[in-house]
């Protein structure tokens, strides 16, 4: 139980060329506005895609898909 | 643990020093001192305000204490995010390693003259509280950041900083800065990035400059008026400083106020005066007002019959769909066109864009475009349709604030100037674009280029 960790996706914005990587690889989350940068779905990742997140973030060209890890709070 | 401290009240002055009376109970305070037309003096300074406290004690424990005394005495940033100065103060002083303090006399707002009206004629009131802060937080270098065009100032703030470092009450000279003179240059990153040696460019964050600022150290970085006040709270108290303004806007406030006004010009204010007594301190509205712009560029339109009896404060403004910002208060007369002049201000927005994150610089040009078409072509009914669906494409996608501030500048034009917008979209321009500009706008010739 505490070792769940959730994932939430951000972008550098001044990283982010707009090479539309991430689109192609997590469209679930991730889609392009009309110039090709990218807009992401609000909240934290959905467990079954954390995996497919981590890779979109590897594969980005200018490292600006960034995986921010919220551990929940022990009480 | 420090309650007991506190419970105490303020401890008795030192015997070296003669106690502080304040002066005024209520305003002015910042401008007490002013004089028309020189810059006061160190002697002068000394002679009105007694020297600097909380010094010649090198204990840490009394500039420790400092901060608890911002603390209570409620004082907010008045650059425009109106953070608690106590809270940042502790972040920095708790910070890794010796700290830097920055003070930003870089005014970006093209309608605001506060800063520069502090620099010009009480510099020693804003070093004071440099210095204080200094103290407070650990730091042993010292930043004064005003515009690098404004070269008289320039060196008059130089000869300030010197006579104060050779009178011995600076530990260090101030080192006085010159930064570029574009819009989000004065943006807290973009001045800490300057400093480090790179361009006046916002940055990503994190980290935050109270965490890792300039050349990685933490940094506080506050506005000059901000310093002032800490200077008079330091002498005062803090309950001197509460006794006037809201509980949850406490002190006195400068506020540039301007457009269609008898006596445009920067006033001390008590916070919570409502915006119509504003208005009325700058001699009242020369044409009857139709809407007031409150904030700044990054703050809001407001129609003036809801404005008029809106207490000034960061916390009633932002209710109200405007921003207490850099303390400004514009007022549009009825004859002129709102659209028009939101136009012409997102157009400059939009040239003032550091040019790095993508919906930036895609999206402030394009809304300049459409907004530009309803206020001066008309829209053939498609403009504002237009810019609504710009505006979440644009919002929260920058590194810094600068495109929200010009999408919340849009959005409180379109809600404001509503039946004007349906009007111009239909019909085309009104008269009213006709008329000279009345929101400041920097002419290519004062603008500035580059990012060093």
């Amino acid at each position: 139980m505490g070792l769940e960790m959730s994932i939430t996706l951000r972008i550098n914005p001044i990283m982010c060329d707009g090479h539309g990587m991430c689109a192609e690889l997590l469209p679930e989350i991730i889609t392009l506005d009309q110039w090709g940068y990218p807009l992401l779905a609000a909240g934290p990742v959905p467990r079954p895609l954390t995996g497919l997140a981590r890779r979109a973030a590897q594969a980005c060209p200018t490292l600006a898909l960034l995986i921010e890890e919220t551990r929940p709070k022990h009480r | 643990m420090s309650t007991e401290l506190v419970r105490r009240g303020p401890a008795a002055p030192p015997p070296a020093i003669p106690p502080y009376r304040p002066p005024q109970a209520r305003l002015p305070r910042l401008l007490a001192g002013l004089s028309y037309y020189r810059s006061v003096g160190l002697r002068e300074h000394e002679h009105r305000y007694g020297p600097i406290p909380w010094r010649g004690h090198s204990g840490r424990e009394r500039p420790e204490r400092l901060i608890d005394v911002v603390d209570r005495s409620g004082l907010t940033g008045r650059g425009g995010a109106g953070f608690p100065t106590g809270r940042k103060m502790r972040a920095v002083a708790s910070g890794r390693g010796p700290a830097v303090v920055v003070a930003n006399g870089a005014e970006g707002e093209p309608a605001s003259g506060k800063d520069r009206l502090l620099l010009t004629r009480l510099p020693h009131l804003v070093m004071d509280g440099i210095s204080l802060a200094a103290d407070a937080v650990g730091a042993q270098e010292a930043y004064l950041c005003v515009h690098q065009r404004e070269t008289e100032l320039l060196a008059s703030l130089a000869d300030a900083a010197d006579a104060r470092y050779r009178a011995g009450i600076d530990p260090g000279p101030i080192k006085i800065v010159g930064i570029p003179g574009r819009y989000v240059s004065s943006e807290q990153s973009a001045i800490v990035a300057f400093l480090g040696g790179g361009p006046a460019k916002p940055t990503f964050a994190p980290p935050r400059p109270h965490e890792r600022g300039v050349r990685g150290r933490p940094t506080l970085e506050n506005n000059v008026e901000t310093l002032a006040h800490l200077a008079l709270i330091a002498r005062y108290g803090d309950g001197w400083f509460r006794s006037i303004g809201l509980p949850s806007a406490t002190g006195s406030a400068l506020v540039t106020v301007g457009g269609g006004v008898a006596r445009p010009g920067v006033y001390e204010i008590e916070l919570g005066t409502s915006i119509g007594q504003v208005i009325m301190l700058a001699g009242g509205p020369t044409e009857r007002p139709q809407a007031l712009l409150v904030g700044g560029y990054f703050g809001g339109w407001l129609t003036a019959e809801e404005a008029w009896e809106i207490p000034m404060s960061q916390p009633t403004l932002r209710a109200a769909g405007a921003a207490m910002g850099a303390g400004m208060v514009l007022a549009l007369p009825v004859t002129s066109c709102g659209l028009a002049e939101t136009a012409r201000v997102v157009r400059y927005l939009a040239e003032e864009t550091a040019g790095q994150c993508g919906p930036c610089v895609m999206g402030l040009p394009a809304l300049a475009d459409a907004l530009a078409d309803l206020a001066f072509h008309g829209g053939r009914g498609r403009a504002t349709g237009q810019i609504q669906r710009l505006l979440p494409v644009i919002e929260g996608r920058g590194a810094c604030r600068h495109p929200d501030g010009a999408t919340q500048l849009v959005r409180s034009a379109l809600r404001t100037f509503s039946a004007e917008a349906q009007w111009h979209d239909q019909h085309g321009a009104c008269y009213g674009v006709a008329r000279d500009p009345l929101l400041p706008v920097p002419g290519d010739e004062e603008r500035e280029w580059g990012w060093r």
